[in-house]
């Protein structure tokens, strides 16, 4: 029994254990990669396959749910993705690609622990587990000066800061409610947080650490730069997992501190407002792609966290659906930042111009996600804002959701910035753009993905509802 | 459910089959090869489109407000929200108007787009679905997917296909359009979570609150009269025709200007009474600038484009001007008035584009003295603008009239200041005609067009046998509705009265306590309000 529901984790190791074993031996990279992808896909496989389990292990520690198991199922897929985006990791160091494999794998091995732990000691381990790995990777990058070493330092110092002020929430939860188990301080921290000014100033300061990796105000600061330095395909990871799993722990949190949250709301709406309205105003001014990205990623922390704070199931369901759809837009821009960056440099809008001529299946994925990004129909990003809008004004957030609106038709105008960019002319003449059959596939799975699930957003979205109904 | 709808009686979903018919000629057009097989392509399924939704007119019932045709499908259980498409007075004949439109769309790109002409089938067809889809929707959240969705391919058939300054143009149109229609989504949702639906009728006959109404009306009234566009709003709409390619500005000018229309009589009017009725005022003023105002900057233009540009400003003014007065000659008059200026106004810049693809110019000093050369084409310029004037016997003239009957009937002051419209408008298109088809001065563009030698590479020829078909055939619509706009009308009657009599019950506010006396002190105070502002 125990080994059905840990299925998924058990074969995430025995992932790590063969990538371990092959970096004791020269490789190519093509071997390493379908490796690599294989053993993704067969994990996906079990992920799936195991999707209904539910159980309490590791005394009580790690609990096996629907919203985990959605989590983990979102976390192989991304990981499968940026393995096959990235097939040649053409911005690695050549000498590094199994080792960097295997680390991005551990990371994500943490990020599935993450999503299934439910007792606090429980929940640092895997955090670190999975930011550590990431802190290796980082600066892994070929021949791009020393930005990729300013990316690394940066995001460790911020990452140990966070992960301090975490520890610290921590010992307050602790010497307030004498437990470590989240369900047992869901009876208790409701109490508490209506009474005590410590108990909201805990919860606020255990939630830091998954701001960080949600890049959300005020932990924000390291993004830009480290999306600028990492290399592409480090980025697409950086910029997607650990938010999907930041984002369930703060559901998980959220739920923890009770459903009349309004002391915490209040924290919340406040760093939802400046996320985003900080994360667009910033946005608008960049030329490096990946800055811009980053930019916009903290603006789209501050919309999830529009569903996080609602607490209820339409809200919450909302956020879930909202960070998945993220993931495959997201994704979708990394995908072609990639496939324009022959050796793995940085992509800016110089770089976009005429790619319509040069590749028009990369300006398409570019312009989908682009417009997926900024909310419009019929693409997943539009049905993700409306079921937070919806949510949030069902709670009667009006504010928050008027401030969110007029902060995604600021938003549409970098995003376009993009799109139009990709389809004007070129000033010179550039060389076409052949990309091999898995590349073009893959951008045909964004498109679709992320119009057919926008059209037909019924079945994730009734998945997310079921997996929140486990935190009410 | 069933009191609003007559489901579809023909044995096809015709509205269906019209939102896929495109989306089908996309998809087949992303394998064909060839510029002329994809002209050839795109052409016969926009008339395949128009044929099929022909049935529309000749079995739509007059006798009911309800709406017919209906298609009704589940999609999203979870919200209670159906794929409902359905038809009533008010939209069958911007549908007609679409399909019949689009085809001339096609054909006055037959030369004058002379790239990516895959892209541009793919764009176009998809610009039809959604347009399309705006006007069928019963449910809000469909009507607002088509209404976004509508965005992208317009961008792009501007941002690609533009002229010289087409990404100042694109991006502005774009941004407009958007930050006024996000709001309307903040509506929509405020709308479904107070009554738990999203089924337009449904909505139409729930009355909310006064203020809440208030705040509908707004919300909505932001996104509709940037569209429109109305005049503190109207600038994006000169860099978006001036830069457009010839189909855009047709589907601009012809189409997508009528949504703001449809959007206030869909959503405004019925959903909002009371509030609508507060505003009338503003709105009113609103109205009368934009006929002014787009009279006078048409004035001044040199730039053909330009010129016909600001000039459906003022056409639009007339339209807002008809709907709200709120009375039957009003808003059947602006409804007429969306149709003419879509005939009238598109086949100004089909005109337009013929006479650019010759001299490469828009401006009015390069194209003159056409009359020499030219004389089908100033035939028809001629035609059109005095149709544009509204010139007793045209389309225009009819709905002008019906909107002035009406506004002499309720505000005899508000009749007197519009009249300065239609001599504005008279004012403008005569100065055009005269310098484009008489002026003798310097300076003409086609004087140098006889450079090539030998005599006879003359660049001014006249209209051949395609261009000569789109200009006929908008020709009959001018005539038509101009001297028999009886069936149009008809078509129109019960849905309007039904709407009116929506405006009347609902606009006495039911539940929260506006009394009699406070809203008319209400009114006053928009009164005043406007005369300080201006």
């Amino acid at each position: 029994m125990l080994n059905a529901i840990f299925m998924p984790e058990i074969f995430m190791m025995l992932t790590v254990l063969i990538l371990f074993f092959m970096t004791l031996g020269h490789f190519k990279t093509g071997t390493i990669q379908a490796v690599s992808l294989l053993l993704a896909a067969v994990t996906l496989a079990v992920t799936l396959a195991s999707s209904g389990a539910h159980g309490l292990m590791f005394f009580d520690a790690y609990q096996v749910d629907a919203l985990s198991q959605l989590f983990k199922v979102v976390i192989v897929l991304g990981l499968f993705l940026v393995f096959f985006l990235g097939t040649g990791l053409t911005g690695i160091e050549e000498k590094l690609h199994t080792e960097y494999n295997m680390f991005l794998t551990i990371s994500a091995m943490g990020l599935m622990f993450l999503s299934s732990s439910v007792e606090l000691l429980t929940i640092l381990l895997s955090l670190e587990i999975s930011s550590y790995a990431l802190y290796v990777v980082i600066p892994f990058r070929r021949g791009q000066g020393r930005i990729h070493v300013e990316a690394g330092i940066k995001y460790i110092l911020f990452g140990a800061a966070s992960t301090g002020l975490t520890l610290y929430g921590m010992s307050y939860i602790f010497g307030l409610a004498h437990t470590t188990y989240l369900s047992e301080l869901r009876d208790i921290m409701p109490g508490l947080v209506a009474t005590q000014p410590l108990a909201v100033m805990a919860i606020i300061l255990v939630m830091t650490a998954f701001f960080y990796k949600l890049a959300m105000f005020p932990m924000h600061f390291w993004t830009p730069d480290v999306y600028q330095g990492a290399a592409n395909e480090t980025s697409s990871f950086v910029a997607t997992l650990p938010k999907v799993a930041a984002v369930l722990l703060l559901l998980r949190f959220v739920a923890v501190a009770g459903f009349d949250i309004s002391k915490v709301t209040w924290v919340l709406a406040t760093i939802a407002v400046l996320s985003m309205t900080l994360g667009n105003l910033s946005a608008l001014v960049q030329t490096d792609l990946k800055r811009l990205l980053a930019y916009s990623s903290i603006a789209h922390a501050g919309y999830v966290m529009l569903g996080i704070l609602t607490a209820d199931e339409m809200g919450m369901a909302a956020a879930v659906f909202y960070v998945i759809g993220y993931l495959l837009m997201n994704l979708g821009v990394f995908y072609v930042i990639y496939n324009i960056s022959p050796q793995g440099e940085n992509v800016t809008f110089e770089d976009l111009k005429g790619l319509s001529r040069r590749s028009p299946l990369l300006a398409m994925t570019l312009l989908v996600s682009a417009f997926g990004m900024a909310g419009i129909p019929p693409t997943i990003g539009f049905i993700g804002k409306f079921m937070l809008f919806t949510g949030a004004l069902h709670e009667g957030f009006y504010a928050l959701v008027i401030i969110a609106v007029m902060n995604a038709a600021v938003a549409a105008f970098y995003y376009l910035k993009m799109a139009r960019a990709a389809y004007c002319a070129a000033d010179s003449e550039q060389s076409a753009i052949v990309l091999p059959f898995g590349a073009k596939l893959m951008g045909v799975f964004f498109i679709l993905a992320i119009i057919l699930i926008g059209a037909l957003p019924q079945g994730l979205l009734a998945t997310a509802k079921a997996a929140v109904a486990t935190l009410l | 459910m069933e009191n609003y709808l007559i489901l579809n009686t023909l044995n096809y979903p015709i509205l269906s089959t019209l939102l896929i018919l495109p989306v089908v000629g996309a998809i087949v057009a992303m394998f064909l090869r060839g510029d002329t097989v994809l002209k050839y392509w795109s052409f016969a399924v926009t008339v395949v489109t128009a044929l099929v939704s022909l049935p529309l007119w000749s079995s739509f019932d007059q006798s009911t407000a309800k709406y017919q045709f209906v298609e009704l499908r589940h999609w999203f259980p979870a919200l209670h929200l159906d794929f409902v498409l359905g038809v009533d007075g008010i939209s069958v004949l911007l549908v007609l108007l679409t399909t019949l439109v689009m085809p001339l769309c096609i054909l006055c790109s037959w030369t004058y787009i002379k790239t990516r002409w895959k892209e541009f089938v793919i764009v176009t067809l998809l610009m039809e679905t959604a347009m399309l889809g705006v006007f069928v929707s019963m449910n809000t959240v469909l009507f607002y997917i088509f209404w976004e969705g509508m965005l992208v391919p317009m961008y792009l058939i501007i941002a690609i296909w533009g002229g010289a300054r087409k990404d100042y143009a694109s991006i502005k149109f774009f941004l407009y359009t958007f930050a006024g229609s996000i709001f309307l989504l903040v509506a929509i949702i405020a709308m479904y979570i107070k009554t738990g639906t999203f089924f337009i009728p449904e909505l139409m006959d729930y009355s909310f609150s006064f203020t809440f109404q208030v705040w509908i009306f707004l919300a909505c009234a932001i996104g509709f009269a940037i569209k429109m566009p109305m005049f503190p709003f109207h600038t994006w709409l000169p860099a978006a025709h001036v830069e457009a390619p010839v189909a855009g500005s047709v589907i601009l000018a012809s189409i997508l200007l009528k949504m703001g229309g449809y959007g206030f009589l869909r959503f405004c009017l019925p959903m909002a009474p009371a509030a609508t009725v507060y505003f009338v005022p503003l709105l009113l003023v609103m109205s009368l600038i934009s006929i002014v105002v787009g009279g006078y900057l048409a004035l001044g233009q040199t730039d053909i484009k330009k010129l016909i540009a600001y000039s459906s400003v003022g056409h639009m003014g007339f339209v807002t001007l008809g709907i709200f007065l709120l009375n039957d000659a009003g808003i059947k008059g602006a409804m007429l008035q969306m149709l003419n200026h879509g005939v009238t106004t598109g086949a100004l810049f089909i005109l337009i584009g013929i006479i650019y693809e010759r001299t490469h110019s828009r401006e009015i000093a390069d194209n003159s003295k056409l009359g020499m050369f030219m004389p089908i084409y100033v035939t028809f310029l001629g035609l059109f603008s005095l149709s544009s004037l509204a010139f007793p016997g045209t389309n225009s003239f009819v709905s002008e009239f019906l909107v002035l009957y009406g506004a002499f009937d309720k505000y005899p002051l508000v009749g007197a200041v519009s009249i300065l419209g239609a001599i504005l408008a008279a004012a403008y298109m005569l100065r055009l005609l005269q310098k484009m088809i008489w002026d003798d001065s310097d300076g003409h563009a086609h004087h140098d067009h006889d450079d090539h030698g030998d005599g006879k590479g003359h660049k001014l020829f006249d209209c051949n046998a395609r261009e000569f078909i789109q200009l006929a055939f908008l020709t009959v619509f001018v005539f038509w509705i101009g001297l028999h706009p009886t069936p149009i009308l008809d078509i129109m009657d019960s849905s309007v009265a039904h709407l009116l009599h929506q405006i009347d019950v609902g606009s006495v506010v039911p539940t929260e306590a506006v009394h009699h006396g406070e809203s008319h002190a209400l009114l006053n105070n928009a009164g005043a309000w406007i005369k300080n502002l201006f």
